[in-house]
């Protein structure tokens, strides 16, 4: 369990000014000059050592990414933070944007330091007007104290950091859409390779990284690598933020652990399932795309990277969703369908012709008119979509269907049954 | 350079190629939709997935990955089949099953790979999408429905024909390709999106529902319709043309062709002139080819050679013009000119008066000047290949003449042909452009010589071409652009002319009493003296012919084996895909039967014993196809002052891209295409 003195992110309830004064009050921007002088290398070292992992959804090593950025470039190399933060039950980012925003610009700089970056673009999703404005005033603010913009910190490196609005398309969380609309262009994935470090924001390399893994990082260069690999499990050090939805008595964003079981994350902190643990039927453990979990599995699980997959879902982005037994399993995976339907971009073929595909079939599934042997087909075009697509948003429509395949193909064949045995209306004679 | 492996085959390949070009280069086909070798890579169909050992167990795209040396790639493995298949499945769920009435059917890429990776059923139940159709323009029929999003279209008219007018609007199973705002395209290259297609979704909308490809013989031609010496086939049933198709020419279109070239047919079989016609009390009167050739011959017996004159027109094979020249000098006569819109051009060297540079020479260029010419309206293909080349390296581009939209960024250095003079002097900042470009061009068109200053301003783009060293031992980068596809043959077999001959503006003044046109109809009939006695033979009646006394029907390109020679100078041989309406008949055997009657019989029976005649006089036609590069050594310019040039502003010779000639002034597309401008510039008021 996470104790108070190793929490990050110590104002995650707002109960604290947001902005410059309480956040100096809570550390940030103490000393930032120390940490940039140790060099770009130290601090990419240090990064690699600490073990972060993306807190985006993929889980990708923070420190090995950055390293990827070119040692010297004739083009200038960009940040991009992604704070598009639009996948079904996370929330996590918005509350750092808006009640801890100098960890984030305070990241920027020592990120794009470590990488040799000239300026640090923050995408926010569009419909996050409140935290937008929260961010750009902690940004006015990091300029007039010149802890960004030239000389920043008085390290005498330049430094700028820009605000980009979405307009509230999920596409544009995937890194490549993302760079395309903040390009001014349709957010479109692009092909991969060649990747952003070498290709990225206006063709310059490029690296980009989510909210969440650019806010940690100076609490994790100012406490030592050592000190968060303390946290977490091997290969999962350190702690995340979880966001706790669904049928639960309290629903809540909290700090915690990697690997914490997920049992305890529920019950501590949401206050349980709601009508007690045995009341749940399924959790979703990472944000909508991942492969649901039934409560078999969330007896034991633990909430880490490599623990989820053991069991074939994920960490994604740690938004828990937890459903009771009154839900309708079925119909709430066919909604997931008809979101990824909605927010396919639609420039490459399986994904454009497949979302939509599946979710009819799931919409039929919903009611059980359907045949057993359409769960199978069903099936066949998930795998069909998954790895088949120019980015993840296809995979990430076909796992939450496999899961519910996998878990409770015996519910959707009963109600295939049931809506057999229902009287076919007959017509007006 | 890396080294990969194909299924087994090993080849080396240029590094930063992709696998799809290195399995080319191995002679593995991959299928594909979206990807075509000269648009940007889009990777969006899906259907050219690979295995590449030791990547992640998913397959790739071959069409945007790079090969890295040591790959091994394998293109038929089960995951790769299972891959293609499932695309395959994807595209045909929501594609409609109307192959039988489709225009693409028999010739459509989706068709054929579905052959191999389709599957014999369908697993979808659902209903299929409903796309409303789009009205491009009176061109490119659409049926969106078909549409595989492959956005092939969209990247031709964006990167090619430079017009930001198709884009994809929506995403998801919604996307939709468009022009936003329904338009017609606003390019004159319009009609390649219907070759690019891989699917029936863009059409051709005059040849709808006409023919199917497999009942059509297909013929290797020329177009005629402007200089560049476009390759075309054209695709015909018993005696009409239905289509017309380019032909793939590295050095001339790439796989290009113009709108109009390829939708103006349609006027061959309009306003055709299929037998001879005699005046007589000042009527036209249907006669036999005796009586036409009797009534020529009877007012030859009355006259003098030097009163006898003949203009060639724009579209004329080089035969025909040969025969025509022989055919008078036989009589006596040096009074020949091929330029009818009195273009000054200089026939004494052969540099004077072509495209120099060559057509695939533009891509080594490192700035242009273009003077009096209007590309995009005059040449849409070549011009394409200065986009091109404008793309890849950015090189400045300067214009002479009125400012327009050429689809590359130009600086414009004022319409007067004093800028030349400017230019010389240094007087303008775009000279030292030009004077550091290592390979500059200039380019000239017919709207800079079809004037009385223009011999001046001829002199004076030469003058200014040595003056900044586009004349070089290994670079030549003095360039005249032709709109008249007949008229650099006709150069080089000095059709202008002789001594003492009279020109087109002298024999059109009454310094002749005869005046033979072949296929002339570029000036106002109206400017013949009235006493002339006029022979007009063509395809077309057309202005040549409504004045004429005597008319004698010859064939269009489409109907004869002829040799066009482009603006480059490059010989070219068309082939007959059909026979001439009615009673005409392949011009040069007109002259060839003419001759007899008149005594003058012309020394070839056969069209082979004619070309020969034509490699004597000149040696280009010896070289069909082939364009040899050469620099230039002495650089004595044009005849003409460069310093007498007037202030009247350059304008092109192509008022309206669609009709620049009987052909196309014939033709229902044509006028279509001008009534949906028309209408675009009213909605754009």
């Amino acid at each position: 369990m996470l104790l108070d003195k190793d929490r990050i992110f110590t104002n995650l309830y707002g109960q604290h000014d947001p902005f410059l004064k309480g956040a100096r009050s809570r550390g940030d921007w103490d000393n930032t000059v120390a940490i940039l002088s140790r060099g770009r290398d130290a601090i990419i070292q240090e990064m690699k050592d600490s073990g972060l992992r993306g807190r985006g959804g993929a889980g990708f090593p923070t420190g090995l990414k950055w390293s990827f950025m070119p040692k010297q470039s004739d083009r200038p190399c960009y940040l991009v933070v992604n704070g598009d933060e639009s996948e079904p039950g996370t929330c996590k980012d918005r509350d750092i944007l808006r009640h801890d925003p100098h960890k984030l610009i305070e990241g920027c700089l020592v990120a794009g330091f470590a990488m040799g970056a000239t300026a640090a673009y923050i995408y926010v999703r569009g419909e996050f007007y409140n935290e937008i404005m929260a961010v750009q005033h902690a940004i006015d603010e990091a300029y007039e104290a010149g802890l960004i913009g030239k000389n920043a910190c008085g390290s005498g490196y330049d430094y700028d950091v820009f605000l980009h609005r979405g307009a509230g398309a999920y596409i544009c969380g995937e890194e490549t859409a993302l760079i395309e609309s903040l390009e001014g262009k349709k957010g479109m994935p692009r092909m991969k390779p060649p990747f952003p470090a070498g290709v990225g924001l206006y063709g310059c390399p490029s690296t980009v990284n989510n909210v969440e893994s650019i806010a940690v990082a100076p609490t994790i260069l100012r406490r030592g690598a050592a000190w968060f690999t303390s946290l977490g499990r091997p290969n999962n050090a350190g702690q995340k933020l979880f966001c706790i939805s669904g049928h639960v008595n309290k629903p809540c964003n909290v700090e915690e652990e990697l690997g914490i079981p997920l049992r305890e994350l529920i019950e501590r902190y949401a206050g349980g399932v709601r009508g007690g643990w045995d009341n749940l039927l399924a959790i979703i453990p990472g944000g909508a795309s991942v492969p649901l979990l039934p409560k078999s599995i969330c007896d034991e699980v633990l909430m880490d990277f490599d623990s989820l997959r053991a069991v074939r879902s994920g960490l994604g982005t740690a938004a828990v969703i937890v459903m009771d037994k009154s839900t309708d399993i079925i119909k709430a995976i066919a909604r997931l369908s008809k979101f990824y339907m909605h927010e396919s971009c639609g420039q490459c073929t399986p994904c454009r012709e497949g979302t939509g595909w599946m979710w009819r079939v799931m919409t039929r599934m919903v009611e059980g008119r359907a045949t057993s042997d359409e769960i199978d087909t069903l099936e066949a075009v998930t795998r069909q979509i998954e790895g088949h697509t120019i980015c993840a948003l296809g995979d990430a429509a076909a796992w939450p269907i496999q899961g519910l395949i996998r878990h409770f193909r015996p519910v959707m064949e009963e109600r295939i049954a049931a809506y057999r045995k229902k009287p076919m209306p007959m017509a007006a004679e | 350079m890396a080294k990969v492996t194909i299924d087994g085959i090993v080849v080396e390949v240029a590094s930063g190629s992709t696998i799809l070009q290195a399995a080319e280069q191995a002679g593995i086909e991959i299928p594909r939709f979206c990807y075509h070798e000269r648009l940007s890579i889009a990777g969006n169909c899906r259907m050219c997935l690979v295995e590449v050992e030791k990547t992640p167990p998913k397959p790739i795209a071959s069409c945007g990955y790079p090969v890295a040396d040591g790959m091994v790639v394998h293109t038929d493995s089960p995951m790769v089949r299972k891959g293609r298949r499932g695309v395959m499945e994807f595209l045909l769920i929501n594609h409609p099953l109307d192959c039988p009435i489709c225009d693409q059917g028999g010739e459509c890429d989706l068709q054929d790979q579905a052959m191999g990776f389709g599957a014999d059923h369908s697993r979808y139940d659902e209903n299929k999408r409903a796309v409303p159709d789009k009205n491009l323009g009176p061109l490119v029929k659409t049926s969106m429905n078909r549409c595989i999003h492959c956005t092939r279209c969209i990247r031709f008219i964006t990167e090619v024909a430079g017009v930001p007018d198709l884009g994809a609007t929506a995403r998801g199973e919604h996307m939709e390709v468009g022009t936003y705002v329904e338009k017609a395209l606003g390019s004159e290259l319009s009609g390649n999106i219907i070759d690019l297609c891989p699917v029936g979704a863009l059409t051709s909308k005059p040849y709808a529902f006409v023919a199917r490809p497999w009942e059509l013989a297909k013929v290797d031609s020329i177009d005629v319709l402007d200089a560049i010496g476009t390759n075309i086939r054209i695709d015909a049933r018993g005696t009409e043309v239905l289509r017309i198709l380019p032909r793939i020419n590295e050095d001339v279109n790439e796989e290009w062709l113009g709108d109009k070239s390829r939708f103006a047919m349609d006027g061959l079989k309009r306003r055709r002139l299929d037998r001879p016609w005699v005046r007589e009390n000042g009527k036209l009167r249907a006669a036999t080819w005796d009586q036409a050739f009797a009534a020529i011959a009877a007012k030859l017996k009355t006259l003098q050679g030097d009163r006898i004159g003949a203009i060639a027109g724009d579209l004329c094979d080089a035969e025909s013009v040969l025969a025509l020249k022989d055919l008078l000098a036989n009589l006596g006569s040096t009074n020949v000119d091929c330029r009818q819109d009195g273009a000054r051009l200089d026939a004494t060297r052969r540099d004077f008066y072509c495209f120099n540079t060559s057509i695939a020479g533009i891509e080594e260029a490192d700035a242009i000047l273009i003077v009096g010419s209007n590309p995009r309206k005059e040449a849409p293909v070549l011009n394409a290949r200065i986009r091109k080349a404008w793309l890849a390296s950015g090189m400045p581009i300067g214009l002479i003449g009125s400012e327009t939209d050429l689809t590359y960024a130009v600086t414009h250095l004022g319409a007067s042909p004093s800028a030349l003079t400017d230019l010389h002097t240094g007087a303008h900042d775009f000279a030292k452009i030009l004077a550091n470009a290592k390979k500059p061009m200039i380019i000239v068109g017919q709207g800079a010589l079809a004037r009385p200053d223009g011999s001046a301003i001829l002199a004076a783009a030469w003058r200014l071409a040595a003056h900044v060293g586009a004349l070089s031992a290994d670079w030549h980068g003095f360039n005249v652009l032709h709109t008249a596809a007949g008229r650099v043959g006709a150069l080089d077999l000095g059709f202008v002319p002789g001594p003492n001959g009279k020109s087109v503006d002298a024999m059109l003044d009454g310094g002749v009493d005869l005046l033979w046109l072949l296929g002339a109809d570029g000036f106002d009939p109206a400017r013949i003296a009235s006493g002339t006695f006029v022979v007009y033979q063509g395809h077309h009646g057309d202005a040549g012919a409504q004045r004429a006394d005597v008319i004698l029907p010859g064939a269009a390109y489409t109907e004869k084996s002829g040799t066009y020679v482009n603006t480059e100078g490059r010989a070219q041989r068309a082939f007959k895909a059909v026979y001439p309406p009615g009673e005409a008949r392949e011009d040069w055997t007109i002259l060839r039967a003419f001759s007899a009657i008149v005594g003058k019989t012309l020394p070839y029976d056969t069209i082979e014993a004619l070309r020969t005649r034509m490699e004597q006089i000149h040696p280009a036609f010896g070289r069909v196809g082939f364009l040899p590069r050469f620099g230039c050594s002495d650089h004595s310019g044009p005849a003409g002052d460069p310093a007498v040039l007037s202030d009247a502003p350059l304008v092109s010779t192509v008022a309206n891209y669609y009709v620049t000639d009987p052909i196309s002034r014939s033709s229902p597309t044509m006028a279509a295409c001008i009534a949906a401008q028309d209408q675009t510039a009213l909605a754009a008021e």
